[in-house]
């Protein structure tokens, strides 16, 4: 496939602090026990897309990840990893690998992506269309923790989540309105032009960008130079393409004809009815009617585009890592109801513990749980779907419900974690009690102290 | 009435006691559209009375509804009462065993809103009904309908109101359906089916809809349609009537009453639609959709609505090749060439040589030789004489046409127009015998008619047909000799002009065809349109985070309400100065302009102060010293109105910035003045000291280019700042 992929790994994200640290880029962040992008890599690696450039924020992001990349996907890929300025933002990103983009189309993926949606299915309703770009929308993910009655729990989600309000076409094959961000909380307002051409939207607020596109790499790369003010794509460049789809300034044909090395009308001509058989299309798109103007009439050329979506399947698990709550909602999901993404096997209990894991006496470790290589527990304890990370020393009597502990943690007796992310080389003294907060990693909480809903963190020595 | 016994046996026996207390099946039939695209012909006949396809509309309103199981009909007569009271009452509508027609005549009534308050006052809805329009053609089944609507109505008692819609694309070209209305854009739930938003007079020069965010709380996904036609056919619970009498400004049903349910939310009522998709509806309220639903009957999409099958089994018309009807006694001349799709009445002869096309042509007329007719529509007792050409006109009974006239597109000839020889009529006029009204409505009329068709025209025309028509016969014998000449030697008639903008409208609404020259000059003006759009689009926010974009956005809507209301104080205040309005009244009006826009006083204040200087501007002056004299005697005289909105700093510094900003744009004839004209409102306590000297501070900050005016007024300040060391 001609496809080159771009992998957004990003940077030390600043929403995910304290889970992230100088020593932990927000790529490298475990979900259920490894880093968050080997969630992505694999599913390109089982896409058969082996090339891939992965974008880090920052030069000390760069080195720590593509070590790690070097270590594990070292006969499986062909990764480069760049680095890029922080805070240049997604369209920065690509921005600044402009030179390094070759082939045709361009599939840019987010490194905190965790799905199992195939990423060729995108590629192919790029393709399919021939459009300028193709995003992926999946369902709201269902937030928030899942212990206190779901169905409860779903509703609230379903009125909190709204991440973009999308208006697409009947045959849901192509995007005509996006709205995202500070947007999503505003009046809709959908331009008539395109209503008009389409004759009828479907506006949609339970779908979210997914973001994973496909971009037509010298359209993308025309928006990028033309637009230097475009920092995000899926906030800007996206609702950009939308927008104008049907006055579209891009210079389509143009620069795929010399690309191709064929300026020829006809040649322009049989690559649409072509695209057009793969759709299986009997009639042209609306995009195609409205360019050729009103039938009979003097033909006025207008230029359009097509922005189309790949819509996901409900049953489809997809989720970004990029909140706090999102992490702790993937590490539940992946070793829950989408343990099949974790590649691991679960045994009979519906757990995984490690061989080399040593647990004590009259210890549970529920289902939906998760004990890494070289962990040790005391007597007497109890997990309950939790993850937790290598070679964590924990006392007895410890209570550990629907939290993430990381690697190399230690946690004394008679401990209470609920709701928590424990970071790793956390030390959590005697009888700490933890609920719903976040730990950074290397701080010590000490004996007997309380806390609900804190973030605790070291102060970073800047 | 079988379909309804069908209804009932599907819903079940559980609701035997509603059995017991059951209302016959009613409908409303409102027999006077409100409107005045009709006219000149409705000043002499109700548009419901006006043949289609030569059977009265009316009479395919009433045999629909008789065919859909209504039992009881009222019939709403306002204009023309009498004559559509006469028709009913000697037609063979009263008196049918299952199917009764009542009429209510009203002399007042202006509205659909005024006549429903009318109705409910009688007493006589008591269930469910059906509102209709006297110009009404459809065929559809409304059993499905009712059912929808009144399991909906079982679990929801708010859900008032069926709206029946079809699929109907607008052209993308005239943004207008193929039966000449404005196109529609809808939202509604595509799970409950439920109307969540209206917009039928759309406003071009928006570029998006907007759509309330609180309507996607409620429904994840919303169907947006550009894509559905109003059939204006609507089942109503009987609270829609008590609505429209609570609701007393109410006045047109899609306008006021469906805008108000969903906008302003009132108790919670709701709409929703039911969509049909083989059955045929339309309405017809304008010259188009008389063509479109004309050639509809023809080529009977309407069945059993046709000529061949009449309401009543007279069968006089006969189908034959080509869709061509003829009835049984015409005189048809061996030469004349009758195309297709063609009705003639009965009782009609045409000449030799003669050719009709896609026409309809009443009964009794007489044809000459050699007369062209395309796509018209020639109603009763018609005489056209030899040589005669039409094409796509409208021509009424009892007209003459005398020999070589010629009619061009989309020419309307009201009653016993007579057309002298030779004479050819511009395309898209209107005759009549009548003189067009001339502009002297009554406020209230005005604003009606306005809110009622978007149609400019209307507003030039009386609202008093009846009256004009008991002139007639003693205008007649004058008007005939005066209206000799603008119609050819020999003729009567009186051309209508089209009032500004109406010749816009002419071509819209015509029944002819849009000629392909309009329809190049409007793809060439949406394509600039497109442009100048296009640039709005870069203005527009990239989106999203970047939040300044968005405000910038919802910015410019402001700031576009505001240059509004500027232009409208402006107004205001030019017309106290003309004609020596009090300060008071001023106040008045002004406060409501701000009331109606939602802005504060200080706004005022910056757009009175605009306008007087602009007042001071526009009076002819030789030398900048004579400005300052004129502004100087403007603002002495409104100063006590100017005063009024500065009740504090805050306002005066409006002023001042207000001043500066015009200045530097509108009006630049003052930025050389700036620091005399400051010095002058200083003097006349316009403004405090503090207020200059506050601004002056406010403005210490700015950028170098901002400090223009700042550094003009340098010494003033500066003396200002000593004087107040003084005291």
């Amino acid at each position: 496939m001609d496809f080159q992929v771009v992998v957004l790994a990003g940077g030390f994200s600043k929403t995910l602090v304290p889970l992230v640290s100088k020593e932990v880029p927000k790529a490298l962040l475990p979900v259920a026990n490894r880093p968050v992008l080997s969630y992505v890599l694999e599913l390109l690696e089982q896409n058969d897309l082996k090339n891939a450039i992965v974008v880090v924020e920052g030069e000390s992001a760069a080195l720590l990840i593509s070590s790690w990349i070097s270590s594990t996907f070292v006969d499986r890929l062909n990764v480069e990893v760049t680095a890029v300025p922080e805070d240049v933002g997604t369209a920065g990103a690509v921005r600044a690998i402009d030179h390094r983009l070759t082939a045709k189309d361009i599939l840019v993926v987010s490194g905190d992506l965790v799905s199992e949606i195939p990423p060729g299915a995108v590629a192919a309703a790029h393709r399919r269309h021939d459009a300028v770009v193709t995003a992926m929308l999946c369902c709201v993910p269902v937030s928030g923790p899942s212990d206190s009655g779901s169905s409860g729990a779903k509703d609230k989600a379903k009125k909190a989540g709204r991440y973009n309000i999308v208006g697409l076409d009947p045959t849901k094959q192509f995007l005509l309105h996006i709205a995202a961000g500070a947007e999503v909380e505003k009046d809709i307002r959908v331009q008539k032009s395109i209503l008009r051409a389409v004759g009828q939207m479907e506006i949609r607020a339970d779908l979210m960008d997914a973001h994973m596109y496909a971009f037509k790499r010298s359209v993308l790369q025309d928006i990028l130079n033309q637009k230097e003010t475009f920092q995000s794509l899926r906030r800007e460049v996206l609702p950009y393409l939308v927008r104008t789809q049907l006055r579209s300034e891009l210079l389509l044909n143009g620069a795929q004809s010399e690309e191709n090395g064929n300026g020829k009308d006809a040649l322009q001509n049989s690559k649409i009815l072509l695209s057009q058989l793969l759709a299986n299309a009997s009639t042209p798109s609306f995009h195609e009617i409205y360019a050729l103007g009103p039938a009979g009439s003097a033909p006025i050329l207008r230029k359009t585009h097509k922005c189309c979506v790949y819509i996901a399947n409900k049953s489809k698990y997809c989720a970004r890592l990029n909140s706090i709550q999102a992490f702790s909602d993937i590490n539940r999901d992946v070793i829950g109801d989408a343990n099949h993404l974790s590649g691991y096997t679960f045994s009979a209990q519906n757990n995984i513990i490690h061989p080399s894991a040593v647990v004590g006496s009259k210890t549970t470790v529920g289902p939906q749980c998760m004990l890494g290589e070289g962990s040790q527990m005391g007597d007497k304890c109890s997990v309950k779907k939790s993850v937790i990370g290598r070679h964590c020393r924990i006392g007895s009597n410890v209570k550990i419900a629907n939290s993430v502990v990381m690697n190399h943690v230690t946690i004394g007796d008679g401990c209470s974690i609920q709701g928590s992310i424990i970071c790793s080389n956390v030390q959590l003294q005697e009888r700490a009690v933890l609920k719903d907060c976040q730990v950074g990693a290397g701080f010590v909480v000490t004996a007997g102290s309380e806390h609900k809903g804190e973030s605790l963190a070291k102060k970073e020595k800047q | 009435m079988v379909a309804k016994k069908g209804n009932r046996g599907g819903v079940g026996g559980e609701d035997a006691e509603e059995e017991l207390t059951r209302v016959p099946l009613q409908a409303i039939l409102l027999a006077d559209s409100f409107a005045t695209l009709f006219r000149p012909i409705t000043l002499e006949r109700p548009k419901v009375l006006l043949p289609l396809v030569n059977a009265p509309m009316i009479d395919y309103t009433l045999a629909w509804l008789e065919s859909a199981g209504v039992e009881e009909v009222f019939v709403f007569c306002c204009a023309h009462s009498k004559q559509v009271i006469d028709y009913l009452e000697n037609s063979k509508w009263f008196g049918q065993p299952s199917f009764s027609v009542t009429t209510i005549e009203s002399y007042n009534a202006t509205s659909a809103g005024d006549a429903l308050r009318l109705i409910y006052e009688r007493h006589v809805i008591r269930g469910d009904f059906i509102l209709v329009t006297g110009d009404t053609v459809s065929n559809m089944s409304l059993t499905q309908a009712l059912k929808e609507h009144k399991e909906r109505r079982r679990k929801d008692s708010n859900a008032v109101m069926t709206m029946v819609i079809k699929q109907s694309k607008p052209s993308p070209i005239t943004h207008q359906s193929r039966l000449g209305t404005e196109e529609l854009f809808m939202a509604i739930d595509p799970n409950t089916k439920q109307l969540l938003y209206y917009e039928d007079k759309a406003d071009t020069l928006k570029g998006t809809v907007s759509l309330d965010k609180a309507l996607l709380i409620d429904n994840s996904s919303i169907s947006l349609h550009n894509d559905k036609q109003d059939c204006y056919i609507d089942i109503c619970c009987p609270e829609v009537l008590s609505l429209f009498t609570d609701n007393f400004d109410y006045q047109h049903l899609r306008r006021h009453f469906v805008k108000g349910l969903l906008v302003d939310d009132i108790m919670g009522y709701k709409i929703f639609t039911h969509e049909i998709h083989s059955s045929y509806a339309a309405r017809i309220d304008n010259y188009r959709s008389y063509d479109a639903v004309s050639k509809d009957i023809i080529q009977r999409w309407t069945y059993p609505l046709v000529p061949d099958v009449q309401f009543f089994g007279n069968c006089v018309t006969k189908l034959e090749r080509q869709g061509t009807y003829r009835a049984s006694d015409i005189g048809l001349s061996r030469s004349a060439k009758i195309g297709p799709f063609t009705v003639i009445g009965s009782g009609t002869t045409i000449g030799n040589y003669t050719e009709v096309a896609n026409s309809v042509i009443g009964e009794g007329c007489i044809i000459g030789s050699n007369v062209s007719i395309d796509g018209c529509y020639i109603w009763d007792k018609v005489t056209i004489e030899d040589g005669c050409k039409l094409k796509h006109a409208i021509v009424c009974d009892g007209v003459v046409m005398k020999s070589g006239a010629i009619l061009e597109a989309g020419v309307v000839l009201s009653f016993k127009v007579i057309i002298g020889q030779q004479f050819a009529v511009p395309a898209y006029s209107k005759v009549s015998l009548f003189q067009q009204p001339v502009t002297q409505d009554s406020d209230e009329e005005l604003e009606y008619a306005d809110n009622s068709s978007g149609n400019i025209e209307i507003a030039s025309i009386p609202n008093t047909p009846e009256k004009l028509e008991e002139d007639l016969t003693t205008e007649l014998s004058d008007s005939q000799i005066q209206a000799a000449s603008e119609v050819g030697n020999g003729g009567a008639g009186f051309i209508w002009s089209v009032s500004e903008g109406g010749h816009e409208e002419g071509w819209r609404h015509s029944v002819a065809p849009i000629p392909a020259d309009r329809l190049v000059e409007i793809i060439k003006n949406a394509t600039d349109e497109l442009e100048i759009s296009n640039e709005d689009g870069n203005i527009l926010p990239p989106s999203g985070e970047l939040e300044p974009g968005s405000v910038n956005d919802s910015d410019e809507d402001v700031r576009d309400d505001f240059a509004h209301f500027e232009k409208e104080v402006e107004a205001t205040f030019l017309r106290a100065v003309h004609e020596n309005i009090k300060e008071d009244h001023v106040v008045l009006e002004v406060n409501s302009l701000r009331l109606s826009y939602n802005l504060t006083s200080s706004d005022c204040a910056g757009a009175l102060f605009y306008a007087m200087m602009k007042l001071a501007l526009d009076t002819p002056h030789g030398s900048p010293g004579e400005l300052v004299k004129t502004v100087a005697s403007v603002i002495a005289k409104w100063k006590k109105l100017l005063k009024y909105y500065l009740p504090s700093l805050d306002e005066e510094i409006e002023v001042i910035l207000k001043f500066e900003e015009m200045c530097l744009e509108s009006t630049k004839e003052y930025s050389s003045l700036f620091v005399q004209v400051l010095h002058l409102l200083y003097d006349k306590d316009i403004l405090q000291e503090d207020a200059i000297l506050n601004w002056a501070a406010e403005k210490e900050e700015a950028d170098e280019s901002d400090k223009l005016f700042l550094k003009q007024a340098e010494k003033f300040i500066q003396w200002l700042n000593e004087a107040s060391e003084e005291e």
